[in-house]
């Protein structure tokens, strides 16, 4: 079990700028913020909590509920729009029942969009986890994700 | 990853490189670097492009199958890992060089094609189809029937100062770096200039932030130079948060030593001992690399306390963004530094007397530093030489969407819009027709196809109405939907606004709502709504006024360019959409039009009890049409029908 | 140093580093202003503030630009109309058009705005945000649709009261305002305080109303209405019924609320001089045996929240005399119910308070006897007003009347403790009579008066120095805490108010952003001081009668039982 106390020790300035990449640190040990996590650096940094709620919602990056089993990059970059993502983005949201930063009642999929991931070349691009898939269509998505669902049965 | 490179090499390269005064090199100094340089090998070396978009199309599995091929077969070779030679359609690539040979690289290549690569290359017998190129060497033997990389349109159009190295160098070595010509500008400014004669040197240079804004660079180091702080600080703004640029990821990946080069440097003509990076933390490989990179210009005594006993001290920081395009902003971006919500100020105070912490901050695009030291080595005059009156030098683009080399672009200033989209990016993908290219993200605009003799420099551009932004491209062609693109980045703007002025909040979510209802149908067919559509056109206009005028910070201010530019050169297209309700790229969803093929309608009655407006007709096993005032466009029928009877149009 | 600009062609002088707007202002021109709040740093949020600059493309948000040598401006060019006009516009785009129902219906910014901009025609529409109305505190309701954004509630709530209840939440078209992981109010650390209301431009913000119980109550034959009002109402009330500003109109609100129908008619002052009798005692105790010092007072229920979430370890400190509310409530339900006959469950005791947080206070379980709540609703001057005009009672004509029996009397005192500073000075006064016998030669204490935020006073009585501090607002108070803790020890009492200015200046007060009028209300407070005979709490006859025939003596156990509380710890997300 990660340790909080430790992700803060390694800031023993108590300084507000640290906050953020506090946060950063805390989200890739637990996967998302829960509200010990932000009570406790609120002590910590001597911050009300609801300032560092305030920074957290502002920012894309933070969640306060964990990813799905499996985790939904798909690009919303320039370049994917015009290769067309949108539809992509759309049987996604279809097939697994979630909207971008939401994950399911089950927990199995959470769907994220992303900016350009430097392979426009071969857009719409999307990632399952750390697996990513390329020039995809609505039939490959279909079944990328029905893959996914029958390892799940 | 590869593992860390330990310095072998260090006090040679000190020694004889930095230190060194005279410019030719002795016989046995040179030997020694051309081993560094992977110039003089004695065995064959073989170098992956490791960088994001090679990683998704699966470079890492590479290794693995290159190095089971050179124990197989019992070859011994080395393996490096190099950067992105901006070419990212092709990745993976990967480099051979043998022995007497001159440099071969090879394109998407993947695990399965490694033994017939390595095969023929070993036994000169090459894969021609995956074949990209060879570079010219006065004394390698070159492959026959290889292409030149100078021969290449795409090596051919360009002039790479700023990704001189990537592609070629380790980005993981600093010993490569420094025998590649690296921190000898650093070394010397820091040695024999005083901070007030390099902000003279860059502002002589002309050079212009590229940033967006195209501001003197050296202008504004004046001014944070001038104001007495004890302390100061130099922001690399590396947030490259438009939503389809990546020049600043791969340079980064692909020469991080030189992004730290630059800021050095600029950080020592402003009087700075403390200077940030400022990168988004999805850039991980990004991140790790420039990491990588400062932990070695530590080791190297470049970075530090007293570097290269100077007296002059400077650390640098890494922060990571946390995903929010309004933090490329200057005064949002020192507000996110200081761990709180992006939001930007009004300025003034500019950030240059009264940034950070309150203290004289300048923050400089990343693409704007590594330019520094190329000034710093080549000297003003050569510089200037370069590109037009106002914008010296060359700029590096992103182009991607249609075009058939989605890669990374540099080109002198003042290059014809033609020749990067067509020469070097290669054209149009699968022949289509060239209809616009939007440049500058969410804040740029659209040309279309009268414009592609335009220039590329700040004004040139700015005359067309558009600036060149974040200088990332998109490339559409006729099966684009002008709106459909407008439409998406006010999406993007109405999302990405700090949320603090009225006009950006408010403004973008009323121009999103505008545009989506012309890119759809209305519920109810009549004259009245197209009045309103209508109107809603003409509150477009007013609407990206009042943004301009009155929001605080330049997001606001440029987030209508879009939805400007495209109503001065689409404005037909926008008609189509509002009277017609037609979208001639057939992207408009919502505008579509659904008919019944009568031959394939088996009267099955699915879709008629599917449709949720009752529009369409008909009774079991007889055809059935479609009422089309009642029809919403909703497009469920196509989707039930099993017999592919329902056609869009 | 002065410098020329010229505005809308006319030439002013400007000093170097002010703003263009405070310039304008200073020379009678008005821009008009939505997220600008007097005394703080501007954000520029709002653009409302706009003015034309010669020379620069954009117009120029005059609330946070500088005014720099021989700048040209116009102030109401049709562009900037135009541009203010059609900011005005698109916030009235998302808004609900039920200005009708608001509880700022006729003194909402935006309104206002509307008006002088002339919008008079729905040009822009578009779907509005979907926002939760927050109805869970008993202080505070939260109508997020209202909300425009302007951020005044956040810093308020951030930079004076140092509670920082609220922030801005995600952003881009998603922001709002919302509490701590997004709470319900009623979990949150929100004190209660009302300041959020006070500067809130909209109807975003408001207090939980009483009013319609009230109403019913009044109209319920079997029940005894009972009215008490705060000392601090009735010098805030006068400008709002159209009386002389600042005047104080006891006489006028007795004969007013009875006019309403309140079968009895009380001034909590009388119970304030009781309270000062009672802390005044605990502090003799506490000095005399020396422990829990300094003692805390204890009738701001704002500061008593904040203490319980953030402070718990002072909790001894703090005195356990109730507030003059809840005195006056636990008596009103005990000793005036067996004068009257009447049992306690059919009198229905209403108070009427500067205060938002008295709603919280009166619903305190340790407020509550067997079941039922010394006070039954808790209404704020706001809401009075909206009753006076309900009833349509006419002020001027109206004979001033006294207060009811048996608590009819008070000293000046009990007015006093209306503002920051009151109880102090109050408790100085009759701790020193306690402990010498005699009254202090001047019962003046100008050291304890005005509107620094940190007062002290160290007088000498029989050989000890005995020290008072003053506290203004929770931000010193929180740094006098932290000195406590770290071991200040010269100091015996501690006055805190939540509210800057104390209750004059209360979260229930009428809506007023000027500075002036607030300090009117002070003065008016300490004129009643100098001019009235009885200045000191302890010869208030009725409170004297009271003690004699009913609850023995300071701190008896009667007095223990029904004067006096306690304090739990609070877990609240800070
Ligand atoms: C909405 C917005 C986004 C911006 N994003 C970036 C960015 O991603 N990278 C960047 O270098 N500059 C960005 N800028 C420009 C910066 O504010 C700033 O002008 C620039 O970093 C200055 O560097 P330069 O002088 O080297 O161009 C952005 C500006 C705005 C208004
Ligand atoms: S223009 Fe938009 S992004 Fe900039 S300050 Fe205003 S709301 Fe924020
Ligand atoms: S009532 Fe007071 S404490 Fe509560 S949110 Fe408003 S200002 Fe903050
Ligand atoms: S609640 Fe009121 S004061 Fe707070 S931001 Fe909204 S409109 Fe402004
Ligand atoms: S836009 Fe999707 S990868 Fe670049
Ligand atoms: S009052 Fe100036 S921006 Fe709001």
């Amino acid at each position: 079990m990660p340790n909080l106390e430790e992700i803060l020790e390694k800031y023993p300035f108590v300084q507000r700028d640290n906050l953020i990449s506090i946060l950063q640190d805390v989200q890739s040990e637990f996967g998302f913020l829960s509200e010990e996590a932000v009570v406790k650096v609120g002590k910590y940094l001597d911050l009300p909590t609801s300032k560092i709620y305030g920074v957290a919602t502002f920012y894309h990056h933070f969640r306060f509920k964990t990813k799905g089993k499996y985790h939904i990059r798909v690009c919303n970059g320039s370049s994917c729009h015009v290769n067309l993502n949108s539809q992509i983005i759309r049987e996604i949201e279809k097939r697994t029942e979630v909207k971008n930063e939401e994950v399911t009642k089950d927990g199995l999929f959470s769907l994220e969009e992303t900016t350009c991931m430097a392979t426009c070349g071969e857009g719409p691009v999307m990632a399952v986890n750390e697996e990513y898939f390329t020039n995809l269509t609505i039939k490959k998505v279909a079944e990328i994700i029905d893959s996914f669902k029958r390892l799940e049965e | 990853m590869l593992g860390k490179v330990n310095f072998k090499n260090k006090d040679f390269l000190i020694q004889n490189v930095l230190k060194s005064e005279s410019e030719i090199l002795e016989k046995e100094v040179k030997e020694k670097l051309g081993i560094i340089q992977r110039k003089n090998i004695d065995k064959p070396i073989i170098t992956i492009s490791i960088n994001s978009t090679s990683i998704i199309s699966g470079a890492h599995n590479l290794n693995k199958s290159i190095n089971d091929y050179l124990i197989d077969r019992d070859i011994e070779a080395d393996i490096v890992s190099v950067g992105s030679l901006g070419l990212c359609s092709i990745e993976p690539v990967i480099s051979v060089q043998i022995p007497g040979k001159t440099q071969l690289f090879y394109k998407n290549v993947l695990p399965e094609n490694i033994i017939s690569i390595l095969d023929g290359t070993f036994n000169n017998f090459i894969q021609e189809e995956n074949v990209l190129g060879q570079l010219t060497d006065d004394i390698l033997d070159p492959w026959e029937k290889v292409p030149f990389f100078n021969e290449l349109a795409y090596f051919k159009n360009q002039q790479r100062l700023v990704l001189k190295n990537c592609g070629f160098i380790n980005p993981e070595s600093i010993e490569e770096y420094i025998a590649a010509g690296g921190y000898k500008s650093y070394y010397n400014v820091i040695n024999k200039n005083t901070p007030e004669e390099v902000c003279d040197l860059i502002e002589a240079s002309k050079l212009r932030g590229r940033g967006g804004q195209g501001y003197l660079t050296g202008k504004k180091w004046k001014i944070a130079y001038e104001t007495p702080s004890a302390q100061k600080y130099l922001i690399c703004n590396a947030g490259e948060s438009d939503p389809g640029a990546f020049m600043e990821r791969i340079l980064i990946e692909s020469d991080p030593h030189k992004v730290i080069e630059g800021i050095a440097i600029s950080a020592y003509a402003i009087g700075v001992q403390k200077a940030f990076i400022y990168i988004e933390t999805e850039y991980t490989l990004a991140i790790e690399r420039i990491k990588n990179a400062i932990e070695q210009a530590k080791g190297f005594g470049l970075l530090g306390h007293d570097i290269m006993k100077s007296g002059y001290n400077l650390d640098i920081v890494i922060k990571r963004g946390a995903g929010a395009y309004v933090c490329g902003e200057e005064t949002a971006l020192i507000s996110s530094l200081e761990g709180k919500r992006g939001k930007p100020h009004s300025k003034p105070p500019y950030p240059a007397t009264n940034g950070l912490y309150n203290q004289p901050t300048i923050v400089n695009n990343v693409e704007t530093l590594v330019n520094v030291p190329i000034i710093i080595e080549k000297g003003v005059d050569w510089y200037k030489s370069i590109g037009t009156e106002e914008s010296k030098g060359t700029k590096v683009f992103s182009i991607s969407g249609k075009v058939e080399y989605t890669c990374l672009v540099e080109v002198e200033m003042g290059t014809k819009l033609r020749d990067v989209i067509f020469r070097v990016a290669g054209g149009i993908k699968n022949e289509k027709r060239f209809k616009a290219v939007h440049i500058g993200g969410p804040s740029g605009g659209c040309l279309t196809e009268k414009h592609l003799d335009t220039l590329i420099d700040y004004e040139s551009v700015m005359l067309t109405g558009i600036s060149l932004g974040s200088a990332s491209m998109v490339v559409l062609d006729e099966d684009n939907c002008i709106i459909d693109l407008v439409k998406y980045f006010m999406n993007f703007m109405q999302h990405e606004s700090c949320g603090l002025c009225i006009p950006c909040r408010e403004g973008t979510r009323r121009m999103y709502e505008i545009l989506k209802s012309i890119s759809k149908r209305p519920k109810d067919e009549n004259g009245h709504t197209t009045l309103q559509r209508f109107k809603g056109v003409m509150q477009l206009e007013s609407l990206a006024e009042i943004l301009k005028d009155t929001s605080m910070c330049g997001l606001g201010k440029k987030a209508s360019n879009p939805v400007l530019s495209t109503l001065k050169w689409f404005r037909e297209e926008y008609e189509d959409h509002i009277f017609e309700r037609k979208c001639d790229a057939g992207v408009c969803q919502e505008l579509k039009t659904f008919e019944i093929n009568i031959d394939a309608c088996t009267g099955c009655t699915l879709c008629a009890k599917k449709c949720p407006t009752g529009a369409i007709f008909g009774t079991v096993k007889s055809k059935h049409f479609i009422v089309q005032d009642k029809c919403i466009g909703c497009g469920i029928c196509f989707e039930t029908c099993k017999f592919s009877a329902i056609v869009s149009k | 140093m002065l410098i020329e600009i010229d505005v809308n062609n006319k030439k002013i002088q400007a000093k170097k580093g002010e703003t263009i707007l405070e310039t304008l202002n200073r020379n009678g021109i008005k821009v008009p202003t939505l997220c600008r709040m007097e005394g703080f740093s501007p954000t520029g949020a709002c653009r409302m503030c706009v003015v034309e600059v010669e020379g620069k493309s954009a117009l120029i948000p005059s609330c946070s630009h500088p005014v720099e040598e021989s700048m040209k401006i116009r102030t109401h060019s049709p562009r900037v109309i135009q541009s203010r006009k059609m900011l005005v516009e698109l916030l009235l785009s998302n808004h609900p058009d039920d200005c009708l129902y608001c509880a700022s219906n006729g003194k909402c910014e935006l309104q206002d705005l509307a008006v002088e901009l002339n919008v008079c025609e729905r040009r822009i529409s578009g779907e509005k945000i979907k926002a939760k109305l927050d109805q869970s505190s008993p202080g505070i309701v939260k109508d997020s649709a209202k909300c425009i954004l302007c951020g005044r509630c956040v810093r308020v709530c951030e930079e004076v009261m140092d509670v920082s209840t609220f922030d801005f939440y995600k952003r881009g078209n998603k922001t709002a305002i919302t509490t701590s992981m997004n709470k319900d109010l009623n979990f949150s650390n929100c004190i209660n305080c009302g300041q959020c209301i006070q500067v809130c431009p909209t109807g975003a913000l408001f207090e939980k109303t009483n009013f319609d119980i009230v109403l019913q109550m009044l109209n319920n034959k079997d029940t005894t209405v009972v009215a008490q009002y705060s000392p601090s109402i009735s010098v805030s009330l006068a400008d709002e019924l159209g009386l002389r500003q600042g005047k104080d109109v006891n006489g006028i609100l007795n004969a007013v609320l009875k006019r309403i129908g309140f079968a009895k008619v009380f001034a909590t002052a009388f119970a304030a001089d009781l309270a000062i009798c009672e802390q005044s005692a605990e502090l003799a105790d506490r000095i005399a045996n020396d422990e829990n010092l300094p003692m805390i007072s204890s009738c701001c229920p704002g500061w008593i929240k904040h203490m319980e979430q953030s402070h718990p370890d002072m909790i001894d400190l703090v005195s356990t005399t109730k507030s003059p509310q809840q005195i006056m409530g636990a008596l009103v339900k005990s000793y005036f119910a067996q004068k009257e006959k009447i049992t306690p469950e059919k009198i229905f005791s209403v108070s009427i308070m500067p205060c938002t947080a008295k709603k919280f206070e009166a619903q305190r379980e340790e407020m509550t006897h067997k079941g039922i709540s010394d006070i039954d609703a808790v209404l704020t001057t706001r809401e009075l007003l909206k009753l006076i005009k309900l009833f349509g009672v006419d002020v001027h004509s109206i004979d001033e009347e006294m207060p009811d029996n048996p608590f009819n009397t008070r000293s000046s005192v009990g007015k006093m403790v209306a503002v920051s500073g009151g109880v102090a000075e109050s408790i100085v006064r009759t701790l020193n009579y306690k402990l010498t016998g005699k009254e202090l030669s001047d019962l003046k204490i100008t050291k304890l008066r005005g509107f620094k935020d940190l007062r002290e006073y160290f007088i000498k009585i029989r050989k000890q120095q005995i020290g008072f501090t003053v506290v203004n607002g929770l931000k010193s108070a929180n740094k006098l805490i932290s000195e406590i803790r770290d071991g200040k020890s010269d100091i015996h009492f501690v006055e805190i108010m939540a509210c800057p200015g104390g209750c004059v200046n209360g979260g229930g007060q009428p809506t007023c952003n000027d500075v002036k009028v607030l300090k009117n209300r002070s003065k008016q407070i300490y004129d009643i001081d100098d001019k009235e005979a009885i200045r000191v709490a302890h010869k208030n006859s009725k409170v004297i009668s009271l003690y004699d025939e009913y609850l023995g003596e300071a701190l008896s156990e009667k007095c223990i039982k029904q004067l006096h509380t306690n304090y739990t710890k609070r877990e609240v997300l800070l």
